[in-house]
């Protein structure tokens, strides 16, 4: 972040006293840096979004549609009549506060509507007001206001600052879900056009062309063939998958952050290189292009919309099952919707893998398959001849995906592989606070990793990042793996704000890095190009060598 | 001391106050008959309706996704071990999620987890402060004092009601009372329940943001309680009334023959009146996260998605971008590049 405050301007800037004037009082800041841009009309005419309109935050007038309030109101009728979460969230939270000082953007800004419980109260207010009797005939000493086009502003601004991570639904003592009720209220911001710009660009390329990057077929195939030749020039192996290749066994579905930008790059040729080690017998297509889903951030049924192309695709491929690489929020969809909007899924066949035989029960109305867990259970199976010490060069700590964590469940996998592709001891974990089910979040997620709100970002991620430098100072940890795309697109400039000395990987990048090759050249680099620990020794040592027998030599000429 | 503190805090105080002004009052121009036997019946029947209006309402909204909170690991090749705690905590079935519900609401796990962050400030770290978490027990301790306490004391109130008093009760009045000090025993219950509702309230109001977020909503039932125990104690130890009145009129209610027993003290009237109020309070309050809980979609669901189908009751088609389309966009660039395509014009 070239302009905006320096780290500790930020951070001895954070004070979690609230102000001193109430909370129905106190109106949004929108200052340059904490908020993401409305979305282009553009946008929004691609995948026939309502009241498409040029708008801009800064404004005082967001130009609504004239009867924005019914239809916002209309719309909480119909979703609390849909989802009985939300209705339950509304009605039993006690404001006991368990969850204050659990998020991220509490703890990176001291807004205290960044407090969970306040930031749904932002919510339930309205509810109150419109929905409860007592709201009705009390007001504000019910805890009721009016929706106003403030409250609609504040909305928009405190459902950005919340990236959908559900840390504070693990320590709530009855499971209310902030990730839901912003989801929902996301779903009411853009059913009267507000929706943030860079989820929504998003969204709307993916919808178009089949990812997020908006890569149409041929450059979707130019950039994986790319990264194909670079496996070939580092390792010498032929590692080129085929595209939208009818009869394969396995649909391959990965994140288009692998493919599009570093160090997801890195990323993708491991899974090359793992796909061809094992021989498997696989296809990437061009339609199918994006497992993540930015539609998701907005709405349910715009998540479903995006997560269409995956199962058809498997459908017209005849595939038997398909396997998932490296990204959080598209496992929580794929998790917790995908089944759910499509099944029954009898087109495909239970997974089994090829390699292994192991049968993932685990997956068997699902029909996909996790990257960790297929890895995993290789490994166990020893399928994979590995040398960690091409990965000597790296001292890792893992970032667990907030999505993985606490929406599915996936802890020891990522870690079964770290250690069996690490030397011993180049692992270690950050402070268990911020591990595993408590995890911090990166800060970007949920489709707010634009660029106009860069300092809330860092702000966002300072627990996360926090927790690095914890662990950079006292091990010297100098990478941080993650098995998330959106991780891998966002906290390389986080953790270049807060700690730039620790890099960010996928796990399968050190997989790749790690797998011995029969035909292989002989390796110097790892896939990012650096030297592999050793090699320079080696080098100099041969160098000397040659000059000691050139000197031998001329003294024999002499 | 904000406008917005002032009023959701001393609104719900001088309502409490109202109501055992109110109940006073009563008692002085003779209304037993209503305090004693209409309001308790009405609050009653206001808390049963009460009760199942909102569950249906609840009910009646589906459970569109299955969504728990998996705060393990969750079930995956077999060689991946889970111990029981873990299993609890991401379930893969019913009974496991009966385990973690069990959990929940019994031993307050989810609170149990609860940390405590603090900005350490400190100069020799490059920024100037770190993030520091601590394990925090004290909210949980309070909770689960206050609920268990309370439940105590309901249970011990059953006497009153009962005909011969069941053995049970006698037990645990016997275990409650068990430090033999002051005369009559004094019951640890009603003291923790007074602590623990005190020291629920004292947290509200000395730390500022659990002070910025608390609505009368929060204040309302804490007085209405802390005035339940207040009464209740006051009438125990220090005001005392004619405790065979008082069962003769528990039990004319409970045995639907109710009658007006004379020579009961005020004190009484009012404590019973605060009670009422609660009862019928119940149904309308953030007091139904009690049932609330057992229906909650992120602790009442089991982890297993990927192998169990759940079914969206309202799950409709929606619009999206079907393969022929985009091939028919894309089909010479594809066949250029090499990429398969179903048509070939």
């Amino acid at each position: 972040m070239s302009k905006g405050p320096k780290p500790a301007e930020i951070l001895t800037g954070i004070s979690y006293q609230p102000p001193p004037k109430g909370w129905m009082d106190v109106k949004p800041d929108f200052r340059p840096g904490t908020y993401c841009n409305l979305a282009s009309p553009k946008w929004m005419e691609w995948i026939d979004y309502p009241f498409p309109a040029s708008r801009s935050v800064a404004e005082d007038k967001w130009e609504l549609p004239t009867d924005w309030k019914e239809i916002v109101l209309q719309g909480m009728e119909d979703r609390l009549s849909r989802f009985r979460s939300l209705k339950l969230f509304f009605d039993i939270c006690v404001r006991c506060g368990a969850c204050a000082d659990k998020c991220h953007f509490f703890l990176g800004t001291g807004d205290p509507k960044n407090m969970p419980v306040l930031r749904a109260e932002l919510m339930r207010s309205v509810y109150k007001r419109y929905f409860k009797p007592a709201g009705r005939l009390l007001g504000q000493v019910a805890g009721a206001r009016d929706l106003t086009e403030d409250v609609i502003k504040e909305w928009f601004f405190y459902l950005h600052q919340c990236t959908i991570c559900r840390r504070c639904s693990l320590f709530c003592p009855y499971g209310i879900d902030m990730a839901e009720m912003t989801i929902l209220g996301r779903e009411m911001l853009s059913s009267v056009g507000l929706s943030i710009d860079w989820a929504l660009a998003s969204v709307a390329q993916c919808y178009d062309k089949g990812s997020h990057i908006g890569a149409t077929p041929q450059a979707f195939k130019d950039m994986v063939d790319f990264l194909a030749e670079e496996n070939e020039r580092i390792t010498g192996i032929t590692t080129q998958p085929s595209y939208n290749r009818k009869g394969a066994e396995v649909l391959f579905v990965m994140p288009s952050g692998d493919y599009f930008a570093d160090p997801g790059t890195f990323t993708m040729m491991g899974y090359l290189l793992l796909f061809e080690y094992i021989g498997l017998d696989y296809t990437l297509s061009t339609y199918a292009a994006e497992g993540g889903n930015f539609g998701w951030f907005e709405s349910h049924e715009m998540g479903k919309r995006l997560n269409a192309k995956i199962y058809a695709e498997a459908k017209r491929l005849g595939v038997k099952w398909i396997l998932g690489g490296e990204c959080g929020h598209m496992w929580r969809i794929c998790n917790q919707y995908m089944p759910t909007w499509w099944g029954p899924v009898d087109f495909l066949e239970e997974p089994v893998s090829p390699i292994t035989g192991t049968r993932f029960e685990n997956a068997k109305v699902h029909k996909m398959v996790h990257i960790s867990e297929f890895t995993a259970d290789l490994i166990k199976h020893g399928k994979l001849k590995l040398d960690p010490q091409r990965n000597a060069h790296i001292k890792l700590t893992f970032h667990d995906s907030c999505n993985t964590s606490r929406g599915m469940g996936v802890f020891e996998e990522p870690r079964y592989i770290i250690k069996n592709v690490l030397p011993e001891g180049h692992f270690v974990e950050m402070p268990p606070n911020t591990i595993r089910e408590k995890t911090f979040c990166c800060g970007s997620s949920s489709g707010i990793n634009a660029n106009e709100n860069m300092e809330l970002r860092m702000q966002g991620g300072l627990p996360r990042a926090n927790a690095v430098r914890y662990v950079y100072e006292k091990y010297g940890v100098n990478h941080l793996g993650c098995i998330c795309a959106l991780d891998r697109a966002t906290l390389p400039t986080l953790l270049g704000y807060w700690v730039p000395e620790v890099d960010v990987t996928g796990i399968t990048e050190l997989v790749g890095n790690a797998l011995v090759f029969d035909e292989e050249i002989e390796r110097t680099t790892d896939l990012r190009d650096r030297d592999l620990v050793g090699v320079a020794e080696a080098e100099e040592a041969e160098e000397a060598e040659e000059a000691a027998a050139a000197a031998a030599a001329a003294e024999e000429e002499e | 001391m904000t406008d917005f503190f002032k009023l959701h805090f001393f609104v719900p105080l001088a309502a409490v106050l109202g109501l055992v002004v109110i109940a006073y009052v009563g008692v002085q121009a003779n209304l037993q008959l209503l305090f004693g036997v209409v309001v308790p019946y009405m609050a009653v029947l206001i808390f049963i309706e009460g009760m199942v209006y909102r569950l249906i309402q609840w009910a009646r909204s589906p459970v569109p996704f299955k969504i728990p909170t998996t705060g393990a690991q969750g079930k995956s090749l077999p060689w991946i071990e889970r111990n029981l705690g873990e299993k609890l905590d991401n379930p893969e079935d019913t009974k496991h999620v009966v385990g973690r519900m069990a959990l929940e609401v019994l031993a307050f796990r989810s609170l149990f987890r609860n940390t405590r962050t603090e900005m350490r400030k400190d100069p020799a770290d490059p920024e100037g402060a770190r993030l520091i978490y601590w394990s925090y027990k004290w909210l949980w301790l309070g909770a689960i004092a206050f609920h268990y306490a309370f439940l105590v004391v309901i249970i011990r109130h059953l006497r009153f009601f009962t005909e011969p008093v069941p053995g049970f009760i006698h037990l645990l009045d016997n275990v409650d009372g068990f430090f033999q000090f002051f005369v009559p025993v004094v019951y640890i219950s009603g003291v923790v329940l007074l602590v623990a509702a005190g020291y629920l309230l004292l947290r509200r109001l000395l730390r500022p943001e659990l002070r910025y977020i608390s609505l009368a909503a929060d204040y309302f039932p804490l007085f209405l309680i802390l005035s339940i125990a207040i009464t209740g104690i006051l009438m125990r130890y220090f005001v005392k009334v004619d405790i065979v009145a008082v069962k003769e009129l528990a039990l004319g209610l409970a045995t639907l023959k109710p009658k007006v027993v004379p020579g009961i003290g005020v004190i009484f009237y009012m404590h019973l009146f605060l009670v009422c109020v609660l009862i019928a309070y119940f149904p309308f309050s953030k007091l139904m996260h009690a049932p609330g809980v057992f229906l909650s979609p992120t602790r009442n669901m089991p982890g297993n998605n990927r192998w169990v189908l759940h079914v969206n009751p309202w799950n409709y088609p929606v619009k999206f971008h079907h393969y022929d389309e985009y091939e028919d966009r894309f089909r010479e660039p594809m066949i250029e590049a090499g990429i398969p395509v179903e048509k070939e014009q």
